[in-house]
């Protein structure tokens, strides 16, 4: 038994190129949050919002998980909800020692 | 039915192909997981011995601390006794032995996803293995910080711990990939008709081993890499005197090593109830339940890490949090000993071996899960941390749980591998003794720690001097046994009776192909038509 | 599928350096602070475009191939090597000047400095190496792509591989995208 992953699914060039070209804007993004000079919690916070955005995009349509199948989105939430989890933790500990 | 036939009693997947001149180099460059099992058993068996040695060693010398051995080897002995049997032999343990032998055979595959990749990891784990071995015999001496390397000692100490750390990093990445490969195989090659739920239980608890090493692995090797840079560059991450935080390293390195207990018991609670059903003639109760057990223990086992620090200076929060999920974890393994016992009930017993190791282990590891109990709760783990309580507890549990889930499968699956049976008198005079001498030895632990040793200490004072002779004169009883138990092994493989295809009467797919297993798994993959567990229908 | 396992596996390698970087940061704010303003915002810059055009010409290189697209694949690839020695070429500089300052782990220079900026330099270079690391892993492994295709062995009906190693240098660029703005941004 064999679970469904995707067909053999050609993503068009006109979609990578606009990825792309998203990818460099939101470039420009950050360095402009960056330069906004705002207070250090929102400036992380904004920076690693805008990451994720572009993390997103190069996971989703260069990475192709946007067309693959249930299993596979699920395991990636799996490996990074661990993460998060370990993250999360230790900050309990270090943040209200 | 239990089989009358006597299968192929060739030399089966031993037999020589001619490919390479030297016998070796034929295995060595074998990409077949039943070789591949073998060699990783060879290894594991090899490696447990000489634990049990440092082990018996550290033993005597606490008969009368300094006789025998000075402070600083003694350092060194618990060291390497700890770095061997967790790092050689039980967490590769029994998903690269009996995993790599037999599980493509339970799901009806020819072999595993990636067989090139298993042929890696086993180089990987030799690679591994040597480079350990080289940190005790170069300039420096042996590691002598514990198997837990502790920083900032670890940064300091002048012994051999970047070698040592180098060669556990190559093993963890040996057993990160035995996990994907694992993993990849579950998903990618059960046979036609094998749903996930008619897929035996074993196979179950291989794959939720096989995430665990995936995801929990990783934080152990960029731990040990934080610690060869912080010896051999001086990046200072734990180091206080450069701005590091010593817990921070206490906290990575248990993100991982909690989840490896969790590696070292799933495959050894999957064995076991692979062996309870086929000894009781009953299916496995609550065969769903036990399955979803093991994915529940894997989970909620990600999370108590914080567990192995209570004293160690974190937040109030955390440690509530940490302690609650503690007591959490122990609901799903509940779960699995609860069906096992179920199974057991109103079954026609058959008591040979493996289900006298596999009782022990029901019996052994519920003591041990139950002092888990114990030093989960924060008021009492203040008392008994670093005491010798702790060192009986997870003895019960690696030990009395994996270590005898890996004797009962040896016993078990000996017949398959070898194509011999094993002589079963001695098989139970070596349990006997065993198992007495193992409660000796490490219930005495219990007392001992309760009364306040401290472990890992060199001596003591006068007043623990009995509770070591008894736990030491245990040791000697458990030593017998293993010899007696590994001397008949070693002996029936070449003097044992050929065994048939399945003397036990199992229903799992191994027992439908020959003892000593073939080159070809099946002549043709299986088509599945039921659950792995079907007795009732025999017994109307 | 075996892929992206190990991808998840590198997921929890690299994380477990940005959990350090995370609590240390949380710890020592304003010294993180100052220790990025030493970094080279247009260097660093240059990187992130080089790595995410990079992802996009790998990506191309695939589809190319899948549509039987031999020497537009073969261009395609050849360009994310350069692009990959680039980003590597650009760090060598970025590091022979920090060197070249005495800021390395365990320096005279750098123990004179606060403790924050001692860890965020020291977590600078193993993160960026580390990555450098594997950005040269990937470049060597696309080059053997590069040769596949050229002889034939990477087609139309077979590119599994290509597509792995595409997905490995994804990931790559991904952890750039986060360490980026970690290191270089925020002040």
């Amino acid at each position: 038994m064999k679970e469904k992953y995707a067909e053999d699914h050609i993503v068009p060039t006109g979609t990578y190129t606009a990825v792309w070209l998203a990818l460099l804007i939101l470039l420009a993004a950050t360095i402009s949050v960056a330069k906004l000079r705002l207070l250090a919690q929102f400036s992380v916070l904004g920076s690693l919002v805008i990451a994720s955005v572009k993390a997103g995009l190069v996971l989703a349509f260069f990475m192709h998980l946007k067309y693959e199948g249930r299993f596979l989105k699920g395991m990636l939430t799996i490996a990074l909800s661990a993460l998060t989890l370990l993250i999360g933790l230790t900050f309990v500990d270090v943040w209200l020692r | 039915m239990i089989s009358e036939g006597t299968g192929d009693t060739g030399a089966g997947f031993y037999e020589r192909t001619k490919k390479y001149r030297w016998v070796i180099a034929e295995w060595m460059m074998s990409t077949d997981h039943k070789r591949i099992g073998v060699m990783y058993l060879m290894a594991l068996l090899s490696f447990f011995s000489v634990g049990v040695v440092l082990g018996f060693t550290i033993r005597l010398s606490l008969l009368a601390p300094g006789l025998l051995v000075g402070q600083q080897t003694y350092n060194e002995l618990f060291t390497l006794h700890g770095v061997i049997q967790i790092f050689l032999f039980i967490i590769p343990g029994i998903p690269v032995a009996f995993g790599n032998i037999f599980l493509p055979i339970l799901i009806g595959a020819k072999d595993v996803a990636f067989p090139r990749i298993n042929r890696l990891s086993w180089w990987l784990y030799v690679t591994g293995a040597i480079l350990v071995l080289t940190s005790i015999l170069m300039k420096g001496g042996p590691p002598d910080t514990g198997w837990t390397f502790y920083a900032p000692y670890s940064i300091r100490t002048p012994a051999n711990i970047s070698t040592a750390v180098m060669g556990v990093f190559v093993l963890g990445f040996s057993s990160i990939l035995t996990g994907l490969n694992f993993v990849t195989t579950i998903h990618r090659m059960r046979a036609p008709g094998m749903g996930w739920f008619r897929m035996p239980a074993f196979p179950w608890t291989l794959y939720a081993t096989g995430w665990v090493q995936m995801l929990a692995t990783p934080v152990l090797a960029i731990t040990l890499l934080f610690i060869f840079l912080g010896r051999v560059f001086g990046v200072g991450f734990f180091d206080p005197t450069k701005g590091g935080d010593p817990i921070l390293y206490e906290h990575l390195f248990w993100m991982y090593s909690h989840p490896a207990v969790y590696i070292m018991v799933l495959p050894a609670m999957g064995i076991i109830s692979e062996i309870v059903p086929v000894f009781a003639r009953r299916s496995l109760f609550g065969y769903v339940a036990v399955c979803m057990s093991a994915l529940g223990i894997a989970i909620v086992g990600y999370a108590v890490w914080g567990h192995h620090m209570f004293t160690s200076g974190m937040s109030d929060t955390a440690r509530v949090i940490f302690s609650f999920v503690s007591f959490l974890v122990a609901v799903p393994s509940g779960v699995k000993i609860f069906n096992w016992v179920s199974t057991l009930y109103k079954g026609s017993i058959e008591t040979d071996a493996p289900l006298l190791f596999a009782l022990s282990f029901i019996f052994l590891f519920s003591i041990g899960g139950l002092t888990g109990l114990i030093i989960g709760a924060l008021a009492t783990n203040l008392h008994l941390h670093g005491t010798y309580f702790i060192v009986g507890h997870f003895h019960y549990v690696m030990f009395g749980g994996a270590g005898f889930s890996i004797l009962a499968a040896l016993h078990y699956w000996f017949p398959k591998i070898t194509g011999r049976m094993y002589d079963e008198r001695f098989a139970k005079l070596g349990w006997l003794n065993l198992f007495i001498g193992f409660n000796i030895l490490y219930f005495s632990m219990f007392v001992l720690g309760f009364q306040g040793m401290p472990r890992r200490y060199f001596d003591y004072p006068s007043q623990y001097h009995t509770g070591h002779v008894i736990s030491t004169m245990g040791s000697w009883f458990l030593a017998i046994g293993l010899v007696i138990i590994f001397a008949n092994l070693i002996r029936s493989i070449f003097k044992g009776v050929k065994a048939p295809m399945n003397p036990w009467g199992g229903k799992t797919l191994e027992w439908t192909i020959p003892s000593p297993l073939p080159r070809e798994n099946f002549e043709e993959i299986p088509v599945i038509t039921r659950g792995p567990y079907s007795y009732e229908e025999e017994a109307r | 599928m075996g892929m992206w396992f190990f991808l998840f596996t590198e997921i929890l390698f690299f994380g477990g350096m940005f959990l350090l970087y995370s609590i240390y940061r949380y710890k020592y704010a304003l010294d993180f602070h100052s220790g990025a303003a030493e970094e080279n915002i247009i260097l660093g810059t240059i990187n992130t475009c080089i790595l995410l055009t990079s992802s996009f010409t790998i990506a191309l290189s695939i589809g190319a191939i899948k549509k039987g697209l031999k020497n537009l694949s073969l261009r395609l690839q050849f360009a994310t090597i350069l692009m990959g020695l680039a980003f590597l070429v650009i760090k060598y500089f970025e590091w022979t000047a920090k060197i070249n300052l005495g800021i390395y782990p365990d320096s005279p220079v750098l123990l004179k400095l606060s403790k924050g900026e001692i860890l965020f330099f020291g977590l600078y270079y193993v993160m960026t190496g580390l990555h450098g690391l594997h950005v040269l892993v990937g470049v060597v492994v696309i080059s053997f792509m590069f040769y596949f295709t050229r002889s034939g062995t990477i087609n139309r009906d077979d590119n599994a591989r290509l597509e792995n190693t595409g997905l490995y240098w994804h990931f790559v660029d991904i952890v750039w995208i986060y360490l980026y703005p970690l290191f270089y941004l925020i002040t």
